[in-house]
């Protein structure tokens, strides 16, 4: 027997996983500045033990977190994006996705699996805020799309987990034109009568928000996430003055009427599989 | 006709105006003066005119066709509905919360029979902007609020109960993004239009008419062709807002313009726009009426050709017309299977 024996597997992943937390044993939290242990911080799911501060999450973990035993199949890790406008801004687009694969490991901003939770068939769709924003182009909406589809050809539930500044500017209607073809999909899921649970992280705003998240049969949220459709400096232009307290955060959202639930991560696993026990049963 | 107002010219297109006022003066001089004769000099500038219409309006920029598209006398979605159909009753309100003025919509007789079909009734509905200080304050520029949506998407759903086909006109700089807009749910507005517009069980035709900006445009904007005017723009964000986003300045808007490659032909390269209705040169603007021969003409096309279609076919169709959108990669598929990592 070793004396440092895991007590949960999966947690410890590759380092590319942890991008968004920076290096070192000891990790301050931005939510209520603790300097908190990462070990500790790790097997709590990186949400942050004193004040529950939820830090950014990889497709990966949200996979182990889950699926039944860490166990399920990814797919659609081939797709690649094109540069089919040539856009150029300071630079050009193709250089934004080389540093974005670089930097994340991964070839896009989102991941899609499938497996089970309790048993019952789950297609999950997971995307990641540090690939250019979490922005959705062509292969975006395409792994989306695929994700919907395997869904209601194989009878899964569906779960989104969405974290994105909205629809991808260097694709231009392109980019666009993915909110319309996501939503569409989601119309044969619905024929099926198979469920489909948004997952909304901080920040979900734009063509996101304005497409598929929205359409949840349960919209669920992380705490404290921001929300919206136009962000928030936009807003503060266009109205020329400051935004109320805790504006397009999640718990705004609920007391609007727009969220169904805010899920404390800690009980994503609980929480998605009571419901989906109660609706696939 | 042209108007020539020059409050109203944008900079490329004052040469041109300013040489047809010369030509108009001099018609008149030679209507009323028997004794001189231009009708040589009449015959040289009108030629002048012609190459010099040539010149601006066959190397537009993209930034110059924004422009037009912005062009304060560009007839708007109430205009195409004067002129392309009859009968026209106005609906309002979400039923939930209020009437939004930036999008019109109600029933009309959409006049078929000019353009060889018969005359039907049509569901049509569109962003409406203002074309004074007073009436876009009114119409909040175009840009909708979540009733406005709602608005739309409780017309549509009227339509499919009466098999009424549905045109939607777009022309909007995008959804008002304002505290209440989102208190009211502009994101789960616009997504809900786009899930029950992939559903209608009856055919959606789309015309961008002026601009089309963002999920503000694509609120009203799903269907079964989309139509495209040929000076009008469609994108993801507006130029001005991808030049402070991209280029953190305001003054990149050309660049913008040019990078997002947001005309007509453009967008039928990529496989967005099915068809570009061709404007008048210079500009619907320059003569409306025209323009709207052409775009009845189109729409009358269209509907007749969607029609023929069963309700599955129609929806089969529009999904995969939907799913085919985007442009990307795929190496090999190469499946790997996460095991537990103990």
């Amino acid at each position: 027997m070793s004396w440092f024996k895991r007590k949960k597997k999966g947690i410890l992943t590759e380092l590319s996983e942890q991008n968004d937390m920076p290096e070192g044993q000891w990790v301050k939290c931005p939510g209520c500045s603790a300097i908190l242990n990462r070990r500790e911080l790790e097997e709590n799911f990186l949400v942050c033990p004193k004040c529950g501060h939820h830090f950014n999450l990889s497709s990966q973990r949200y996979f182990n977190l889950l699926f039944d035993e860490e166990a399920y199949e990814r797919h659609d890790e081939h797709l690649t994006s094109r540069d089919p406008l040539h856009f150029e801004d300071r630079k050009p687009y193709t250089q934004r996705l080389e540093a974005a694969r670089k930097k994340t490991s991964r070839n896009e901003a989102v991941q899609s699996a499938t497996g089970t939770i309790n048993g019952l068939p789950l297609s999950v769709a997971v995307m990641d805020f540090s690939f250019i924003g979490g922005s959705m182009g062509s292969v975006v909406g395409e792994i989306l799309a695929r994700s919907v589809k395997r869904a209601y050809t194989e009878d899964r539930a569906l779960m989104i987990i969405s974290q994105s500044g909205g629809a991808r500017m260097m694709e231009g209607a392109l980019s666009l034109m993915q909110m319309a073809k996501t939503s569409a999909h989601l119309t044969r899921l619905a024929d099926k009568g198979l469920p489909y649970l948004s997952y909304m992280c901080n920040p979900t705003t734009g063509g996101v928000t304005a497409s598929f998240a929205m359409l949840g049969d349960i919209n669920m949220a992380e705490p404290d996430a921001l929300i919206g459709f136009a962000g928030p400096r936009v807003i503060r232009e266009t109205i020329g003055q400051d935004l109320p307290e805790g504006f397009q955060k999640s718990e705004f959202l609920l007391e609007h009427g727009f969220l169904d639930l805010i899920v404390d991560r800690r009980n994503l696993q609980e929480e998605v599989g009571r419901l989906l026990g109660l609706l696939m049963a | 006709m042209p108007n020539n107002d020059s409050q109203y010219l944008l900079d490329f297109e004052k040469p041109l105006v300013e040489l047809e006022q010369k030509l108009d003066e001099m018609r008149t001089l030679d209507a009323n003066n028997l004794s001189i004769d231009l009708s040589e000099e009449i015959a040289a500038l009108e030629s002048r005119v012609k190459e010099l219409e040539r010149s601006i309006y066959q190397n537009l920029t993209r930034w110059q066709r924004v422009q037009i598209a912005r062009h304060p006398l560009r007839p708007y979605t109430q205009d195409f509905i004067d002129a392309l159909t009859e009968d026209f009753v106005e609906l309002h309100g979400d039923r939930a919360y209020g009437d939004d003025r930036a999008i019109v919509g109600g029933f009309a007789s959409f006049k078929g029979a000019q353009h060889g079909y018969a005359d039907q009734t049509v569901l049509v509905l569109g962003h409406q902007k203002g074309r004074d200080t007073k009436e876009r304050k009114f119409r909040r520029f175009g840009m909708p609020n979540p009733e406005g949506y709602r608005k739309a998407l409780r017309l549509m759903k009227l339509a499919a109960k009466f098999n009424k086909p549905v045109i939607t006109l777009l022309d909007t700089p995008g959804a008002f993004p304002g505290l209440e807009a989102e208190q009211r749910g502009q994101a789960e507005a616009i997504a809900r239009n786009l899930f029950e517009m992939a559903q209608l069980p009856v055919p959606i035709v789309v015309v961008v008419i002026g601009e089309g900006a963002s999920g503000g445009a694509l609120g009203i904007g799903v269907g079964d062709r989309m139509l495209m005017l040929e000076n009008a723009w469609y994108s993801v964000i507006s130029p001005e807002s991808c030049s402070s986003i991209l280029w953190r300045s305001w003054d990149y808007k050309e660049e913008a313009a040019r990078a997002l490659k947001l005309t007509a032909p453009d967008l039928v390269e990529v496989g967005v726009v099915d068809e570009i209705v061709p404007e008048p040169t210079g500009g619907a603007h320059r003569d409306p009426e025209q323009l709207f021969t052409t775009t009845g003409q189109a729409i009358a096309q269209v509907l007749h050709d969607l029609q023929a279609l069963s309700v599955p076919d129609l929806l089969d169709a529009r999904l995969r017309n939907l799913d085919q959108m985007g442009i990307f990669d795929e190496a090999p598929a190469n499946p790997s299977v996460a095991a537990p990592t103990s």
